[in-house]
């Protein structure tokens, strides 16, 4: 979003000059180790091993070749891929009944939902990390279907994180769409749920996509409850990550290959699509 | 024609509530009925003895939370520590973050070249997925192999002898400095979406009054900028307070006691001792102190504006 200078005076020396410094070294500090994780993942062993070096002694990219190999990288990246989409498409569609209800009825206890579901987000995850690892337990004993372990229960658990966020910022994206189209398709003979999906969510999208980015993120990103609910065949690689580094010796450098392979879909996606980000997070401030 | 009406007219007093169901039938799922559980298993013996059966587990009154507040005994004690290193860690680390996006949100407001660049730049931090992020900085803080010792000592020679960053004392600085890494970017993010709120001409108008740039930082900027951070602040806290992520992959299994946060430390004291019950007394604990701080925080900080209004 270009953007004419605010002030019609341009702005003083002392303030460019404290601009530079400032963005300078605030780049230096988020690249350093940016900076690190790329070279590292392209240095022979013996680097990584020895006295730390900012340019690698010969590049190489065997560490790229390795990571698959040393620990079941593939395997941990579907379990992930799998969880991370199925909780993102389940919560975003969840999320889009329950702001279209939000936005756009008047009924008892909409106040009371609001409330509730936004002050979930705010209570520790390890409040509900053991009663939810119990309850898990005891559903698969008493009806035989396990949770603990499975995909099913960590998509469950993911999804109601992202809800919230997902339904807060929704209800301020489909209340800044007029309702004189929501009338206009009624008249035309539409139900609710034919104008929530003609005509409310195509106008909505922006802000779709920037919920269906956040929860993506979330999924990808999540430590606390994966490190307890997978097992050997269901790890993510938020946990499966770490077996690069519980042996007696520690591959840096395809630790940071892993690092940098496993990153490269949220980054990518986050960046394309941040201006959405940012034009959601405005609309729910508006609010 | 008149089906479609009749559907219409018939289910409008349900249909708002059917729409709500599955995001409410989950919330109850995941986040309240787990809620109610673990403020019942508080008030249990819940050793590794019944975990597959808790309800058998007998009850035992205030005696977990006797347990956890007693801060004569080891466990209260090393609760204690925590939380106050907690504290410490959540004040410095929301502070700088906030600090960070602030500034870098008023510098970049107006355009200037690069400024593109420089924002995605910056939000790269807030996109890398937690872990891949922290396990890049373990290895920049190793001792004999990280860059920190390497800049600090090899090539700076500020000190003579390679400290350790992942274990004693400097740990919570390593801490801090991680969680800021990872944070201010979305302050960043906030603030760059609140910014966009203010009305141009408030600027324009300042302006032709002859202000200074700083000057409509200081009355134009950071009033308007108000209720962004009030929202800002508390989530900071909350998710800085509860952190769990950054220590764990940053430290492993067993954090230093110089960064002993308190999500790592009721982790720790459940799944190593397998006491459940002790653990959810502290849970319990740690949301009634969080409940705590937001109502005043909001009391406080809502009372301030309406005065201002």
């Amino acid at each position: 979003m270009p953007k004419a200078p605010v002030s019609p005076m341009a702005p003083p020396a002392s303030f460019k000059w404290s601009r530079r410094v400032f963005l300078l070294l605030l780049s230096a500090f988020v690249l350093t180790p940016l900076f690190v994780m790329i070279s590292s993942s392209m240095k022979p062993l013996q680097d990584v091993q020895g006295a730390f070096s900012w340019i690698p002694s010969s590049f190489t990219l065997q560490p790229y070749v390795d990571i698959w190999t040393t620990v079941p990288l593939g395997d941990y990246f579907v379990n992930s891929l799998i969880v991370s989409v199925s909780a993102t498409a389940l919560s975003v569609v969840i999320a889009i009944f329950a702001a279209y209800a939000v936005s756009r009825y008047r009924f008892r206890g909409r106040k009371l939902f609001t409330v509730t579901v936004l002050s979930t987000q705010m209570f520790p995850g390890i409040l509900f990390l053991l009663p939810l690892f119990l309850i898990f337990v005891n559903i698969g004993n008493s009806t035989g279907i396990a949770l603990l372990g499975s995909r099913g229960g960590l998509i469950l658990t993911y999804l109601t994180f992202s809800l919230p966020f997902s339904i807060w910022m929704l209800v301020g994206y489909f209340d800044s769409i007029p309702r004189d189209l929501d009338e206009a398709a009624a008249v035309d003979g539409c139900g609710p749920l034919r104008t929530l999906l003609k005509i409310v969510v195509p106008a909505a999208v922006p802000g779709i996509v920037a919920v269906s980015v956040y929860a993506f993120m979330t999924a990808w990103g999540e430590v606390l409850f994966a490190s307890v609910m997978t097992n050997q065949t269901t790890r993510t690689l938020a946990v499966g990550l770490q077996g690069y580094a519980t042996q007696n010796n520690v591959y840096w450098n395809q630790v940071m290959a892993a690092s940098l392979v496993v990153s490269i879909p949220v980054v990518a996606g986050f960046l394309l699509l941040q201006r959405y980000l940012v034009a959601g997070l405005t609309a729910g401030a508006v609010k | 024609m008149r089906q479609r009406l009749r559907r219409l007219r018939h289910p409008r007093g349900a249909l708002p509530y059917l729409l709500l169901l599955p995001a409410l039938a989950l919330e109850l799922l995941i986040h309240l009925v787990p809620m109610v559980v673990g403020i019942v298993m508080s008030f249990k013996q819940l050793t590794q003895f019944f975990i597959r059966d808790w309800s058998a587990a007998p009850w035992t009154g205030l005696g977990n939370y006797r347990m956890a507040v007693d801060f004569s005994a080891p466990v209260g004690q090393s609760l204690l520590n925590s939380f106050w290193t907690t504290c410490c860690f959540t004040i410095l680390s929301v502070g700088l973050s906030w600090l960070l996006g602030t500034a870098a949100a008023i510098y970049m407001q107006d355009a200037f070249r690069g400024r593109g660049i420089l924002r995605a730049l910056f939000l790269v931090p807030y996109a890398l997925p937690v872990y891949a992020a922290v396990i890049t900085w373990s290895f920049m803080f190793q001792r004999d192999t990280g860059l920190i010792n390497h800049v600090l000592v090899d090539q700076l020679h500020l000190m003579d002898e390679k400290p350790f960053w992942l274990i004693g004392d400097n740990s919570f600085t390593a801490l801090v400095v991680v969680s800021v890494w990872k944070s201010w970017p979305f302050a960043f993010l906030t603030l760059m979406a609140g910014l966009q709120n203010i009305p141009r001409e408030l600027y324009e108008a300042s302006s032709m009054d002859g202000a200074g740039v700083w000057q409509q930082i200081r009355k134009i900027t950071l009033p308007s900028l108000r209720p962004v951070n009030q929202v800002l602040v508390l989530v900071l806290f909350l998710w800085t307070f509860n952190d769990f992520n950054t220590p764990y992959v940053l430290f492993g299994k067993s954090a230093p006691e110089a960064a002993d946060l308190i999500s790592i430390h009721i982790y720790q004291s459940s799944f190593v001792t397998w006491n459940f019950g002790v653990g959810s007394a502290m849970s319990v604990l740690l949301l009634l102190f969080l409940l705590l701080v937001t109502a005043v925080y909001l009391f406080l900080t809502s009372r301030r504006r309406d005065a201002d209004a």
